[in-house]
């Protein structure tokens, strides 16, 4: 049995906490329809987000293997040289979306065109470099896309695990309380009154019977 | 608005194969290093990738920008292969989320 409320069993706290109880089941109601949503949305992007990360972690893994073999291949000044200044900077269009009411970031590279793939001459490295340079250009959209759907994942679980307290709260604290309350206050209001007549009826027959 | 750049923080011989990308890059060995370089950079980059071996020493920090949606810090393979960080990363949103594992149950 939920506990009761400490307030005056008055008409007009009855009143009140009718008008709360209505708010706190719409709200209630509400809630869980965001809840079921969230998640539904959520487990969409966990998939999405596992097959991303499958997907990168591979391709990395192979592209920064190629690159550790390249480093073996030359000396560290020379590569070290040759990647020094890059050709282009990685430019991200960020902005932000709104989830569920979760801001969430949005990100998209700007392909800058024209710039030259590689920023070091030929003639020093090795072809083992080329590859690598390249696999990881061409990865980084990729890992972009990945860090903005990781990212949202991360932001809903928690506005999932938030939003789900709050459910919780109302339904099984806020909602049994304020109904116990409301018992607790007509009973009480009943018992005033049937108390009342019960006197009024002894009065009558007291002044019938004088 | 928000900043434009990626960065990525991890063992210097890695993080030159990003800067050839074209991403801002900051070397660092231990997880002391990476955690001045990531509350240093947080601000004026958009994504940070930080590399596995370091991540796993940093997770309160991580956690830190879970909340907000920039910078995104994301966890990366080293050359070494992956540790299964990121992956435990999603699992543990799924748990966090619906309560219970239920996209990894097959493999485990």
């Amino acid at each position: 049995m939920a506990e009761r409320l400490n307030v005056n069993p008055t008409r007009m706290e009855l009143r009140n906490l009718k008008r709360r109880l209505a708010t706190a089941v719409k709200g209630h109601k509400m809630l869980k329809d965001k809840s079921d949503e969230m998640v539904r949305r959520f487990v969409e992007l966990a998939k999405e987000n596992k097959r991303l990360r499958e997907e990168v972690e591979e391709e990395l893994a192979s592209a920064l293997r190629g690159f550790a073999l390249a480093r073996a291949c030359c000396e560290d000044h020379v590569i070290e040289e040759a990647l020094a200044m890059p050709s282009s900077a990685l430019k991200i269009n960020a902005d932000t979306d709104n989830l569920m009411s979760v801001v969430v970031p949005k990100m998209s590279i700007e392909r800058e065109e024209g710039g030259e793939e590689f920023p070091y001459s030929f003639a020093q490295v090795t072809a083992q470099l080329d590859d690598s340079v390249l696999t990881v250009s061409r990865l980084a959209s990729k890992m972009i896309e990945l860090a903005q759907i990781e990212k949202t994942c991360n932001m809903l679980a928690i506005e999932i695990e938030k939003n789900r307290r709050r459910v919780n709260a109302l339904e099984y604290v806020m909602i049994p309380q304020t109904e116990e309350t409301i018992r607790f206050i007509t009973m009480k209001l009943d018992e005033n009154e049937r108390a009342a007549t019960v006197r009024l009826m002894k009065v009558k027959s007291m002044i019938e019977n004088k | 608005m928000y900043s434009d750049k990626a960065a990525v923080i991890g063992d210097k011989d890695i993080v030159l194969a990003f800067k050839a990308a074209g991403m801002d890059v900051f070397p660092a060995s231990t997880v002391e290093q990476a955690e001045a370089a990531l509350k240093k950079h947080a601000k004026d980059h958009c994504v940070i990738f930080v590399t596995e071996d370091l991540a796993a020493g940093m997770k309160e920090s991580l956690e830190k920008y879970k909340r907000k949606a920039y910078p995104t810090v994301i966890p990366i393979p080293s050359s070494s292969g992956t540790t299964g960080l990121g992956m435990s990363g999603i699992k543990a949103d799924v748990e966090r989320a619906v309560g219970t594992d239920i996209l990894f149950n097959k493999e485990d």
